[in-house]
């Protein structure tokens, strides 16, 4: 059977810079795996790729057996992958609901059903008691969440979260591995980027790790947690896994 | 407002608009109002795409202008109805914005106003050269019979009114219908934030046109009514930059992105250029455009809002909000 997204030898150069090489890997469907590495390693370029944000300079990125590589976002997006965005982008002159509607559209053209599905959504999210407020007026977590809420609403296979649990309180995170767990139980596949490590290793199925651009880990955090490469890239002692 | 309370008010405006000139004869009265009826229309149309989808454009009298001269040149050479040339008007400017919406889309922000502006300086440059369009002398319509029919009415200017009126709620109904669309939450996401609605599935490009075509249109035909109004137009007054900065302004000065702020807007500009004429006397195109500069300044920094803004006293708030959590 083939992968959910199949990423072969992807790099992305901006000028001298080589954001991303050779960077191989794949997700399979109803899996998470943690993207993790360094400030500057390239894992927003890795989603920015993935999502159309970037055509690749060199590389293959099949979703569901199909090459997407230089698709424009929309039609990834008309795919079933979505995305949050590391600094968040909501629709601050919109509410809350109409936030996930625009989400929501893409598979349901009628606005009171876009509406009804945005709504259940927001329910899944544990935002629905906000839905008639602006925006705008969120707290940080929840504009997080309102992010990750509005690209579920596009019933996504795959969704892209980028540091959704930076800046959040201890408890904040919890409830944020709560989500991303009933996420991939109703069948959506994650790829987490996080540097909040309690975070992300406690749900991924697998972890990549990223250094200066290339792939120098992939496998299960356990493995990962005790890469000594890894800790010296990354991690330090302080994740060893006890016991080990 | 409750919803109830504002299909109410909207009830009570229209009918005071019903019977406005029937309690105020002076012509000179009536003509303000009709010229209020038409900047508020073309402030709404302009809104569609320069407050619900944020793109700014200045260059709206290129439309108002194609739909002038279209359906004016139809009905002189080929006899046409101005009603139908008013369609003819509407669809040609709709091709017209998606052949220059297709280029100007790929610039960003004050870089797509000002290819809006070069836009309408060519092309009223273009017809001042143009002598089978009248040049830069313009085009006198035929004295038409007064009627329904021929879209003209010499003596009374009322129907004039009941037009511009009816011109107007077509308009705001159409605004009113875009705007609660796919279409709509799609152009509000544009706006807001490009990115996140393309990483939706929204095709910018796709949208923006639907927006420019339908604004186009809608400017076009306000073209067709003020033709058949003054019937005379040249370039200096239907395809003028201050014209174009006027529609923006009507809808700046109300409220972007509402519905009924360029109502608003209109009613004010208009009492201002009236006020402005009796202050400084004339007709002067220059005092008008320093009092446009002016009340762009003022808006653009006190009350982005515009007067709607102070109305619902919602959004204000809301701003001001968001910039505190803004880094
Ligand atoms: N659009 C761009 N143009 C030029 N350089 C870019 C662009 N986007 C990213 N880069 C560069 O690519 C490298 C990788 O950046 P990226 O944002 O992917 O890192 P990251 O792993 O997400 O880091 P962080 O953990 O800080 O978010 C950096 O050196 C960055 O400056
Ligand atoms: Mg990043």
């Amino acid at each position: 059977m083939t992968p959910l997204l199949q990423v072969e030898r992807l790099t992305k150069r901006f000028g001298g810079l080589t954001a991303n090489e050779d960077v191989t890997f794949t997700v399979g469907e109803g899996e998470i795996a943690g993207l993790i590495g360094p400030n500057g390693a390239g894992k927003t370029t890795v989603f920015n790729s993935l999502a159309g944000f970037f055509a690749p300079s060199a590389g293959s990125i099949r979703f569901r057996g199909q090459e997407i590589a230089g698709l424009p976002p929309e039609a990834v997006a008309a795919r079933g992958v979505a995305r949050t965005f590391q600094i968040v982008r909501i629709f601050k002159g919109m509410t809350v609901l109409e936030n996930v509607m625009v989400g929501a559209l893409l598979r349901h053209r009628a606005v009171p059903e876009a509406a009804a599905r945005a709504r259940e959504a927001l329910r899944f999210t544990g935002l629905e008691r906000r839905a008639a407020d602006p925006a705008g007026r969120l707290t940080v977590a929840e504009q997080k969440r309102l992010e990750v809420t509005r690209a579920l609403a596009t019933e996504p296979r795959l969704l892209l979260l980028d540091e959704v649990m930076a800046g959040l309180t201890a408890s904040e995170v919890q409830e944020a591995v709560e989500m991303v767990r009933r996420i991939r139980d109703r069948g959506i596949a994650c790829v987490v980027v996080e540097h909040v490590m309690e975070g992300i290793m406690p749900i991924a199925d697998r972890m990549l790790v990223l250094e200066r651009g290339r792939l120098i880990a992939d496998g299960p955090p356990q493995a990962i947690a005790n890469d000594p490469a890894v800790i010296a890239a990354y991690l330090g002692e302080e994740y060893r896994a006890p016991g080990a | 407002m409750s919803r109830r309370a504002g299909t109410a008010a909207l009830l009570a405006a229209l009918l005071l608009a019903a019977v406005f000139p029937l309690a105020v004869s002076r012509p000179a009265w009536q003509n303000t109002a009709i010229l209020m009826l038409m900047a508020a229309q073309l402030g709404v149309a302009w809104n569609i795409l320069g407050g619900y989808a944020g793109q700014v454009s200045l260059g709206h009298a290129a439309f108002f202008g194609t739909g002038a001269y279209v359906s004016s040149l139809l009905s002189m050479r080929l006899g046409l109805s101005p009603w139908l040339g008013m369609l003819a008007g509407a669809l040609v400017a709709s091709a017209f914005a998606v052949v220059i919406g297709w280029p100007c889309f790929r610039l960003k922000g004050h870089y797509f106003a000002m290819a809006t502006i070069a836009v309408v300086e060519i092309v009223q440059a273009v017809v001042n050269g143009w002598e089978r369009l009248g040049g830069a002398v313009g085009l006198y319509l035929p004295l038409a019979e007064s009627g329904f029919a021929g879209f003209v009415f010499n003596r009374s200017k009322l129907p004039y009114y009941y037009i511009a009126l009816a011109l107007l709620v077509l308009t705001l109904a159409v605004n009113w219908l875009v705007a609660r669309s796919r279409t709509g939450y799609y152009l509000r996401a544009i706006k807001d934030e490009p990115d996140a609605a393309r990483s939706l599935g929204v095709s910018l490009t796709r949208y923006k046109l639907q927006a420019i075509a339908l604004s186009a249109a809608l400017a076009a035909m306000g073209g067709t009514l003020y033709a058949q109004k003054e019937l005379f137009i040249d370039p200096g007054s239907t395809l003028s930059t201050s014209l174009s900065i006027k529609m923006s302004l009507v809808a700046i000065l109300g409220g972007v992105g509402t519905l009924f702020g360029p109502v608003i807007g209109a009613a004010v500009l208009t009492a201002i250029e009236e006020g402005s004429r009796v202050l400084f006397g004339g007709t002067g195109r220059g005092t008008d455009l320093v009092v446009y500069g002016l009340l762009i300044v003022l808006f653009a920094v006190y009350q982005p809002a515009g007067i709607m803004g102070w109305i619902t006293g919602r959004w204000p708030g809301a701003r001001a909000a968001r910039r505190e959590e803004e880094p």
